[in-house]
């Protein structure tokens, strides 16, 4: 087996199965909930829809901020391969980002639009987390080699979007944080070293803008 | 704990649902280890051992009729700074908290002061049951059977002057029980006050048992405040000191965010927090699919508590 196929047959395999993990936990818990299962890993507890809402939320956010990591850990290990993950991961962020706002609407607000609608507007930590999930839309439809290739260099250009949705998405978490802001405080720091790494690598001058993977 | 009247206890006659599945717990454990990417902090049912019985009788008229949360709700979902930030870390972290022996402090504008054990403290008190709401200002509720005595009836005693304004309430400070202390998210103690009329009212209570027995220490053991139409953080919990004062006391949460949680903090559905809508509140133990309910004005207590406040701008005063 070359390293193609081997990452192709097992290691992407691998990284699907364990993005899905965390919406295979959910979907045990509300089992559990259900009283379909009596034993479930993750157990949501008292108020299960603001754990479902965080639970996608923050799994949303863990994926982008791999999705980023994913060019710095190339350019370390200078194994190629691991830029044919980011499709993948940059659609399970974007799956989970959907699941959060869909358990915000849904299972929170009883997809009352109006409510919903005031808090778009009214709440600037739900305008900015709003704007992140719009701004996702474009980059996963546009996901396809097919685009890809349509779109050419306008493809890279749009896809510079993840850095400025991360960022809304990173203040959105910690503009809704109560008062212990030290977990938002630490995906504000990872952020802020996976841009760093970037200015730094340009600054060196051998920035390699992501490419266009050839044909998979 | 010595009571005059012996009733019917009110464990006798509502169910509750304590349960330590030690399987659940140890698979809690693997699934927070396995899995990082959650930021998943488990729920575990933890009841400490044995809690004392009390007996009471339910005071029916200012019970709300609702029905009352399971105990594993209350007693697994708290908001407890002292014993970490999670809603399912007091549970945890409290287990192994000593609420005996204990003494409250009382000093300030009043003409009884000095040190009283809870034993001085509960002596002359009847205990009694109240079916209370509790919202939280993060827009969850609760409905809670307490067993305690009427504040009022406590702070009586200690015959505060003329020049009692308010009453200030302070947490015990102690690190090494409460491990949130080591971190400074609030400034510890944490500290709470009411206006003496508040203090006053007959809603106003101090609770020191949950469901017919002993206050668990994640509820806020030996001795908390409960002051049912003012939002959750009011209720200061495991009290060791009461002070009266002229001036307004600065409470903890308005130290640590002024513009978004005031001194009175009553539950008002037309003043929201800055961040998030007042207006509704989802009941925990709903289920998946429950709706949202209206926030009620006072928590529901208009009635008896409004005329506090006639007159006061409560968007100012929030």
């Amino acid at each position: 087996m070359n390293s193609t196929r081997q990452f192709r047959f097992i290691f992407k395999p691998l990284v699907f199965a364990a993005c899905a993990i965390p919406a295979g936990l959910m979907v045990l818990g509300i089992m559990k909930l259900q009283g379909i299962t009596e034993f479930a890993p993750m157990d949501l507890g008292a108020d299960p829809v603001s754990r479902l809402i965080h639970a996608c939320g923050i799994t949303a956010l863990n994926l982008l901020l791999i999705t980023l990591l994913v060019t710095p850990a190339r350019q370390i290990s200078g194994w190629n391969n691991l830029i044919r993950l980011r499709r993948m991961l940059g659609l399970f962020a974007f799956f989970y980002a959907v699941m959060h706002f869909t358990c915000y609407a849904w299972l929170d607000q009883g997809l009352d639009l109006a409510a919903i609608g005031a808090d778009i507007v009214k709440r600037p930590y739900i305008t900015i987390g709003m704007a992140a999930l719009l701004m996702l839309i474009p980059l996963a439809v546009t996901s396809t080699s097919g685009m890809m290739r349509r779109l050419g260099r306008k493809w890279i250009k749009l896809h510079r979007l993840i850095y400025v949705l991360t960022a809304l998405g990173v203040w959105h978490f910690y503009w809704q944080v109560k008062k212990d802001i030290r977990e938002p405080l630490l995906y504000v720091a990872m952020f802020a070293v996976l841009m760093a790494w970037r200015i730094g690598w340009r600054f060196k001058g051998k920035f390699v803008p992501a490419r266009v993977p050839e044909k998979t | 704990m010595k009571n005059h009247i012996p009733r019917i206890a009110s464990s006798e006659i509502t169910p509750e649902g304590v349960y330590l599945d030690r399987r659940q717990l140890l698979a809690a454990g693997f699934a927070t280890a396995a899995l990082g990417t959650l930021g998943a902090s488990t729920t575990l049912a933890a009841s400490p051992p044995a809690l004392a019985p009390l007996t009471a009788a339910r005071n029916q008229a200012v019970s709300t009729s609702d029905a009352p949360n399971s105990y594993e709700d209350i007693t697994t979902y708290n908001n407890y700074y002292e014993f970490g930030t999670g809603k399912s870390d007091p549970a945890v972290e409290a287990r192994d908290f000593k609420p005996t022996p204990w003494s409250v402090t009382v000093d300030g504008e009043a003409d009884v002061k000095g040190k009283f054990t809870l034993e001085d403290i509960l002596k002359p008190q009847v205990l009694e049951e109240r079916v209370y709401r509790l919202r939280c200002v993060e827009a969850w509720s609760m409905v809670i059977p307490w067993t305690g005595f009427s504040l009022a009836s406590l702070l009586q005693r200690f015959k505060p002057t003329s020049k009692a304004k308010y009453v200030e309430f302070t947490t015990l400070l102690d690190p090494k029980q409460m491990p949130g202390q080591r971190d400074a998210v609030l400034r510890w103690p944490y500290v709470e006050g009411l206006r003496m009329d508040e203090a006053m009212h007959p809603l106003a209570f101090m609770a020191v048992g949950l469901y017919g027995k002993t206050l668990p220490n994640q509820s806020g053991a030996p001795l908390r405040l409960v002051v049912p139409w003012k939002y959750g953080f009011k209720n200061i919990k495991a009290i060791v000191r009461i002070r009266f004062t002229e001036q307004q006391p600065r409470n903890s949460w308005q130290i640590a965010a002024a513009s978004e949680y005031g001194f009175f903090a009553n539950v008002n559905p037309a003043v929201d927090h800055p961040r998030w809508s007042q207006a509704t509140e989802r009941r925990i133990g709903g289920g998946l699919l429950a709706k949202r309910a209206a926030t009620l004005p006072f928590n529901g207590y208009a009635d008896q508590v409004a005329s506090l406040y006639s007159g006061m701008d409560l968007r100012r005063y929030y």
